[in-house]
C-alpha cells in the first residue's frame, strides 16, 4: 500500500472507468476480439489497483464476496452453460441460443455468454486471490 | 450418448466449486464432499454399465466433429480406470472425513481432492493429446496443493522435489506435443493414429515416441526417473497419499498404454524393447529399495515404483496376453495399493508412529488388522488366490509364451523379494511387542464408532474386491481380454472417433 495522494485520487476514477470497460470487452467477445478472459482481466486489475492505492483489506469490502467464492460460482456458471443442450438432446456445450425481434434488431442471447460470464468471474476470483494474497503477506 | 461421459468430470468439478463456496462452514463442506464423491462413484458406474454394453462410446463436447472438437472417449479400458477412480475416490473420501484434521479441512482439502477426482477422470477420458495435457495439469496443480497441506517441513521438501521434476516432465510432453502437431498437424488421437503412418521423417516420430515415454515415465515413476516418488509420498495426511499412490502414478502408465498402443507402432522393436529394459529395472530397483526402508509408507512408496514396472512390462510384451496382464495388474494394483496406505494410517493411529522400530504389538491388540493388513499385502506379493497372483500370472505367461525368460525371472524374483518387505512390515509392527510397553499399542475397539465407520469401511470394501476378483477372476479376465483387444485391434477405436459426425 502506497500513501500517494495522486495514486488515490486516480484509482477513484479509473476503477469505475475500468470496471465498466471490463464489461464492455466482455460482451463484444462473442464475434469481435474480447470475451470473459480479457475482461476478467481488466476487472481484476482495476481491484488490484484498488488494493495497491487503498490496502488488500479496503479492496475485499469494496468487493463483497470472497475471490476464491467468485471463481466457484464462476465455475458453476460454466458448468451450467454446457447443461441446457441436455433438454434439446444435443451433446455438453452445444449452444443454444434465443432470438428477439426481427431483421436488423434481432437480439440473439445463448448460452455461450453464460459461458464467459463464468470465465470472467473465474479469472476475476482466481487473479485476486493470488493477488491479495501477496498484498497482504506484504503488510 | 455423450452425456455418459461428460457425467464423470462435472460431479467432481461441481463438487470442488460448491466445496470452495461452503469454505468456512466445515459440517457442509464434508457432506458435500462425500455426497460429490458418492454421486461420481454412480455415474463411473453408469459409464462402465454403458461400454460394457454397448462398446466403445465417443462423444463430441458441443457437436464440433472430430479431428476439431474436444473429444471424450471410453473404450473398456478407459471406462473401467474411471470406475475405478471412482471407487477409490469414494473410499478414500470417506477415510479422509476421519483422517484430516481441521487445520487440513479448513486450508481446502475437500475442493482440492475434488479437483484432483476431475483431473484424473478427465485424463482417463480423453481422446485427444493436449487435453490429456490439460487434465494433467489440473490432477498436478490439485496434487502439488495437497502434497504441501499442512505446510509441515518435511512435506514442503517432498512437495518441492515433486513439483519440480513434475514440471520437467510437463515440458517434455508440451514439447512432445508441439513436435508432433508440427508434423501431421493434428492431436486427436485417433486422427493421429491414421496420419502418423503416413508421415516421411520416421526418425522424426521414433523421436517423438522416445519423448513422450520420458514424459509419461517420470509421471508414473519408472527406472531411471523416480526419484520423487519416493521422496514425496510418506510426507502428506494419509488419505491424500493413499489417493496418490492409488491413482497418480497410474494415470502416466494408463498414457503410455494408450499411447503405445494407439499412435507409436511403428518402430515396435525399438520403443517396446526400450520399455521392456526400463520395466525390468523399474521391477528390480523398485523392491530393492523397499528393503532398504524403514519407515511403513516409504517402503511401500517404492513398492509402487516395483509394481508400475509389471504394468510397463504387460504393454513392452505388446502382445494380447500381455495387455491383459497389464489392464489387469493396473486394475488390481490401484485397489491393494491404495488399501495398503490406508492399513498404514490405522497403524500409526493405533500405536503412534509409522517407523518400524517404534511400533509393534498390534497382532495381539487387534486380530481384525492382521485380516486386513495380510489381504492386501499378500495380493500384492501374488499369493494365491488373491488378485494379486492372476496379475502376476497372465504377465508370466505372457512373457514364457514370446520367449522372453528373463524378464520373466524377474518378475517372479521380485514377487518373492516383495513379499519379504511385506514379513519385514509383519515382523516389526504385528509380531514383536511394542517397545514402549504392551500398553501404547491401541485395538480397532478403542477407536469410536464413527472412526471405525469411516476408517475401517472403505479397507473392508477395498479388502472384499481384492478378494472377489482373486476368487472371481474370469469376469475381470474378460473385461481385460476386452480392453486388450481393442487396444491392439485399434480400427473400432478410430471408427468410433473419426465416425460420429453430428
Amino acid at each position: 500500500m502506497t500513501e500517494s495522494l495522486i495514486l488515490r485520487t486516480a484509482t477513484r476514477l479509473l476503477l469505475s472507468l475500468m470496471l465498466l470497460f471490463s464489461i464492455f470487452i466482455l460482451l463484444r467477445g462473442h464475434n469481435e476480439p474480447g470475451g470473459g478472459f480479457i475482461g476478467g482481466l481488466i476487472a481484476a486489475s482495476a481491484f488490484a489497483l484498488h488494493s495497491i492505492a487503498f490496502g488488500p483489506a479496503a479492496a475485499r469490502q469494496l468487493m463483497v464476496i470472497d475471490p476464491k467464492a467468485l471463481a466457484a460460482a464462476g465455475v458453476l456458471c460454466a458448468v451450467a452453460a454446457g447443461l441446457p443442450a441436455a433438454l434439446f438432446g444435443d451433446a455438453f456445450m452445444r449452444a443454444q441460443w434465443l432470438h428477439w425481434g426481427e431483421g436488423e434488431a434481432t437480439f440473439h442471447v445463448g448460452t455461450p455468454l453464460l459461458f464467459d460470464i463464468g470465465v470472467f468471474l473465474v479469472v476475476i476470483g482466481a487473479v485476486l486471490t493470488i493477488v491479495l494474497a501477496l498484498e497482504e503477506e506484504d503488510v | 450418448m455423450s452425456w455418459f461421459l461428460i457425467a464423470p468430470i462435472l460431479v467432481p468439478m461441481t463438487t470442488a466449486a460448491l466445496a470452495v463456496l461452503l469454505w468456512n462452514q466445515r459440517p457442509a463442506q464434508r457432506a458435500v464432499s462425500a455426497c460429490g464423491a458418492g454421486l461420481h462413484l454412480i455415474t463411473t458406474i453408469l459409464l462402465m454399465v454403458q461400454v460394457w454394453r454397448g462398446g466403445i462410446l465417443a462423444g463430441q463436447m458441443g457437436d464440433w466433429p472430430a479431428p476439431f472438437g474436444i473429444t471424450l472417449v471410453a473404450d473398456h479400458l478407459s471406462a473401467v480406470m474411471v470406475l475405478i477412480t471412482g471407487v477409490m475416490g469414494f473410499g478414500v473420501c470417506l477415510y479422509s472425513l476421519s483422517d484430516m484434521n481441521e487445520n487440513r479441512e479448513n486450508n481446502g482439502f475437500h475442493p482440492l481432492y475434488h479437483v484432483l477426482l476431475t483431473g484424473v477422470t478427465g485424463a482417463f477420458i480423453t481422446g485427444d493429446l493436449f487435453n490429456l495435457y490439460v487434465w494433467f495439469e489440473v490432477m498436478l496443480i490439485a496434487s502439488f496443493a495437497l502434497l504441501a497441506l499442512g505446510s509441515e517441513k518435511e512435506q514442503l521438501d517432498g512437495a518441492i522435489k515433486y513439483a519440480a521434476i513434475n514440471l520437467v516432465s510437463t515440458v517434455m510432453f508440451l514439447i512432445a506435443i508441439g513436435t508432433l502437431y508440427g508434423l501431421t498437424g493434428t492431436l486427436n488421437m485417433a486422427d493421429l493414429a491414421l496420419r502418423l503412418p503416413h508421415v516421411e521423417q520416421r526418425g522424426l516420430v521414433t523421436t517423438i515416441a522416445v519423448l513422450f515415454m520420458i514424459a509419461f515415465g517420470i509421471k508414473s515413476a519408472v527406472f531411471p526417473l523416480f526419484f520423487w516418488l519416493p521422496a514425496s509420498y510418506h510426507t502428506p495426511a494419509v488419505a491424500v497419499s493413499a489417493i496418490f499412490a492409488g491413482l497418480l502414478t497410474k494415470v502416466g502408465v494408463y498414457a503410455l498404454v494408450r499411447t503405445f498402443t494407439l499412435i507409436f507402432t511403428s518402430d515396435v522393436a525399438y520403443t517396446h524393447g526400450a520399455l521392456l529394459v526400463v520395466a525390468g529395472l523399474t521391477m528390480v530397483t523398485g523392491v530393492l529399495g523397499a528393503a532398504a526402508q524403514n519407515e511403513i509408507r516409504r517402503i511401500l512408496s517404492f513398492h509402487i515404483i516395483s509394481q508400475i514396472g509389471y504394468m510397463i512390462m504387460g504393454l513392452a510384451l505388446y502382445t494380447p496376453l500381455g495387455l491383459i496382464g497389464a489392464v489387469f495388474y493396473l486394475v488390481h494394483h490401484i485397489i491393494v495399493k491404495t488399501n495398503l496406505f490406508l492399513v498404514a494410517g490405522i497403524i500409526r493411529r493405533l500405536t503412534g508412529s509409522m517407523e518400524l522400530k517404534r511400533i509393534g504389538g498390534l497382532y495381539k491388540a487387534s486380530p481384525l488388522l492382521v485380516v486386513l493388513f495380510l489381504i492386501p499385502a499378500l495380493s500384492l506379493s501374488g499369493i494365491p488366490p488373491l488378485s494379486g497372483f492372476w496379475a502376476k500370472l497372465v504377465l508370466i505367461r505372457a512373457s514364457l509364451e514370446i520367449g522372453s525368460y528373463a524378464i520373466a525371472a524377474t518378475a517372479v524374483l521380485v514377487g518373492a523379494l516383495t513379499l519379504f518387505s511385506m514379513t519385514k512390515i509383519w515382523g516389526e509392527a504385528f509380531w514383536k511387542p511394542h517397545p514402549e510397553g504392551p500398553a501404547r499399542t491401541l485395538g480397532i475397539g478403542d477407536l469410536t464408532a464413527t472412526e471405525r465407520a469411516l476408517l475401517i469401511g472403505p479397507i473392508m470394501v477395498f479388502a472384499a474386491l481384492t478378494i472377489a476378483i482373486g476368487l472371481w477372476a474370469q469376469p475381470f479376465l474378460d473385461l481385460a481380454t476386452r480392453a486388450s483387444g481393442e487396444l491392439l485391434e485399434r480400427t473400432p477405436y478410430i471408427d468410433a472417433v473419426m465416425g460420429v459426425r453430428p
